[in-house]
């Protein structure tokens, strides 16, 4: 492991000078036992010590079994959880749906059931790891929808540092796409999430690999080959009938293997210093497009994340997370090679956990395109800005209050929402990659 | 911009790789790590993920880790839900068979281990407890037996080249626990059956050893935050029985225990669970030296 010397004195202004803002909620983590009651046989006098361990026989050493207890193991061979993200809150927008540009974000005045998620998940067998998300959502009709998010294995032990991923599930681009909605550190999701992926992110089934390289510091490389149409897919082939820039989307086949959506990422991760971690990554997105018959979609992504956590952190604060993403998309008519559409967004996000269970955070979201399609005004430049305070009671419950102010050259004035968020989880304990 | 550039720089020429060694083993806490150490001696290296003063229930899932974990031989843990937030996406992203749960390579160290305060039913009003037990076994040195027994066993399974080396120093390990235990009973005993005040619920299996009551504490429940009415409480109680220490770990809210301490003028201890956390203490015989040493001495001041 390499340490190095350097340490974050003033970590606002480190984070201020990588200008950006935020990230995942608290790391998640049980707390001891409590002392009483106890099913517990009363505790053991010096005389007569625990029993040791030791092969009766002497020399050949014998794998033995829990005589009382045997630790970490789960009890069942599914994990289950259900976490519930709920949302309150008032704009000046009568039509919140046309700022939001998230599946999941607050979708009206009033209340807004963002996300009820059921998560399974386990071990397949000594082989295969498997997890199942399932969301339910009412629509501000009071429908209830249902919707399968992800449902995939992942190899265990792959040689090579290789990993195989096959099922539906969120494309590993950049680092909020393939997160769910509990675990964004702002009520919404990005502007440029929503313009690029759609209002449900990136997702589809296929497969994905990918490699650990056999490098000294974390260096990771991706690649997913998923189905490249529906909903969940709007910049390639999306649904026929609806449109991209301003065109519509016609029902093209999979003719070969380049009419489907091919993903790569890289992403490295050093550790600075005893206390800070940083991650970066780059993505690309490409297939077809169902606007014309050669048409084809190109989508670039970077992102950067970096955590100062100082080295005796309670509960995991305090904590300044900065991380950013920057999008662009290119989209061909393939009617005239050199025509093409263009967009592109970014945001930047810094959290400060001041101090155990409270964070402060700010996002900036920025999103713009092309000039010439300013008839599609769900492409015209627009920006936001996000501060939110959130608390953490337990790691299992979480109160956020966000304000968004959003400013848009196809709005005619500038719009102002709060939201209060609520999030309860029952069942298995999360966790949290970094 | 320039000097974080300049570090990568650094980071990525001067990261060269861990020195080879028969067995590459992981540990989540510093404890075990230690304990790997002594026992592996130069057939071994260790990597820790956990830092010795940080709160090990939450632990950050850094990559570098994921690459530590998918070279490692050996990964030993607590279990006991100890590492429950932090692990298991690291082994996801390790994707090392050697280590996964049942491998030969996975140490989990509560395996023969009678745990503590084991709830009747998993209910998180409760506060934020273990399912299976206190996790907080390795600070009754009797358990750091059982493990030791348990890591050279593993270890030797491993890489039976070094069975004796293991053997010498499991036993040496053993030896020098006995006679220290023997020397840390004796200076705990005139203290028999005092109460101690501790934060979290971590010192019960040390209370239990040396006969200290380590049953009030100044969280409320585990892992909630301690509330003004409970506070006042324990400080009655304080002062009613008589109680006048109490112990504070590197990453607990220090300012909470030093109110506390100064209203009841009881003496603050500061102790921890993992070698490096106190000064001069790499090993697990010198953390649990030095925490004897000043609890002991805490107790005797009153």
């Amino acid at each position: 492991m390499f340490t190095m010397p350097i340490r974050v004195r003033k970590p606002l202004q480190a984070a201020a000078l990588l200008s950006l803002i935020t990230v995942v909620p608290v790391l998640a983590v049980a707390r001891d036992a409590k002392p009483a009651p106890t099913a517990q046989p009363s505790p053991t006098p010096l005389a007569e010590p625990t029993p040791i361990l030791t092969d009766p026989g002497g020399a050949t050493p014998v794998p033995q079994p829990a005589p009382v207890i045997a630790g970490g193991a789960a009890r069942n061979f599914l994990n289950l959880s259900i976490d519930a993200l709920l949302a309150g809150g008032g704009s000046t927008a009568s039509d919140v749906g046309r700022l939001q540009t998230g599946g999941h974000d607050p979708s009206q005045r009033g209340f807004t059931v963002q996300n009820v998620e059921t998560v399974l998940e386990g071990a397949v067998d000594p082989y295969f790891r498997g997890q199942a998300n399932i969301i339910l959502q009412i629509t501000p009709e009071g429908e209830t929808i249902i919707e399968l998010e992800e449902a995939y294995a992942t190899t265990s032990s792959l040689p090579k540092g290789l990993q195989i991923k096959a099922g539906q599930f969120f494309t590993e681009f950049g680092r909020l796409n393939p997160q769910h909605p509990h675990s964004w550190d702002f009520v919404d999701q990005p502007l440029v999430n929503g313009r690029i992926f759609g209002p449900d992110g990136l997702r589809s089934t296929g497969v994905r690999m990918s490699w650990l390289m056999p490098t000294s510091f974390y260096s990771e490389a991706y690649v997913a080959l998923q189905n490249s149409q529906g909903e969940t897919a709007p910049s390639f082939r999306g649904v026929p009938g609806e449109t991209l820039f301003g065109n519509e989307i016609r029902v093209r086949e999979v003719k070969s293997l380049t009419d489907m959506l091919i993903v790569p990422r890289y992403a490295a991760s050093f550790d600075l210093s005893d206390t800070q971690t940083l991650l970066f990554g780059a993505s690309g997105a490409f297939g077809p497009n169902g606007i014309g018959e050669n048409a084809r979609t190109r989508v670039l992504g970077a992102d950067v994340f970096w955590k100062w956590k100082p080295t005796n952190a309670f509960k995991g604060f305090p904590f300044v997370k900065v991380q950013a993403e920057w999008m662009q998309r290119r989209v061909s008519t393939g009617a005239d090679s050199n025509q093409a559409f263009h967009d592109w967004g970014s945001y930047a996000q810094v959290n400060y956990g001041y101090k155990a269970g409270h964070v402060l955070a700010l996002r900036v979201d920025r999103v713009a395109g092309d000039t010439g399609v300013a008839h599609e005004a769900a492409l015209t430049p627009r920006w936001r800005v996000s501060p939110t305070f959130t608390w953490f009671p337990t790691e299992f419950s979480k109160l956020r209050l966000q304000y968004n102010f959003d400013h848009g050259d196809a709005f005619a004035r500038n719009e102002h929402s709060v939201w209060l968020q609520f999030e309860f989880l029952l069942g298995a304990h999360a966790a949290h990659k970094f | 911009m320039k000097r974080p550039i300049a570090f990568l720089v650094v980071c990525i020429l001067s990261a060269a790789h861990p020195a080879q060694a028969a067995l590459k083993v992981v540990s989540t806490t510093g404890e075990y790590g230690a304990l790997a150490a002594e026992i592996g001696g130069n057939r071994v290296s260790v990597t820790t993920i956990s830092k010795p003063t940080e709160d090990p229930h939450f632990v950050d899932a850094r990559p570098s880790q994921i690459v530590a974990l998918n070279r490692a031989d050996v990964l030993i843990e607590g279990g006991a839900e100890l590492e429950i937030g932090w692990l298991a996406p690291l082994l996801e992203g390790a994707r090392n068979g050697k280590i996964l749960s049942g491998a030969p390579g996975r140490i989990i160290a509560s395996e023969g281990i009678q745990l503590l305060d084991i709830p009747l039913a998993a209910d998180r009003s409760q506060g934020d407890t273990h399912v299976a037990g206190n996790p907080h076994f390795m600070l009754d040195p009797v358990n750091a037996k059982v493990v030791a027994e348990h890591i050279g066993r593993v270890f030797t399974n491993l890489d039976a080249a070094g069975a004796s080396t293991y053997k010498a120093n499991v036993d040496s390990f053993n030896a020098r626990l006995d006679a220290k235990l023997k020397e840390w009973t004796e200076a705990l005993k005139p203290y028999s059956g005092r109460q101690i005040v501790t934060y979290h619920p971590t010192w019960r299996y040390f209370g239990r050893r040396f006969s200290l009551k380590a049953d009030t504490f100044l969280e409320p429940k585990p892992g909630i935050p301690p509330s003004p009415p409970h506070l006042a409480k324990v400080m009655q109680k304080m002062e009613a029985e008589n109680i006048r220490i109490l112990l504070v770990e590197p990453y607990q809210p220090r300012k909470t225990a030093e109110a506390v301490a100064t209203k009841t003028k009881a003496t603050l201890v500061d102790v921890a669970q993992f070698p490096g956390a106190l000064p001069g203490t790499t090993t697990y015989i010198d953390l649990m030296d030095t925490v004897v040493k000043r609890v002991a001495q805490a107790l005797a001041a009153k």
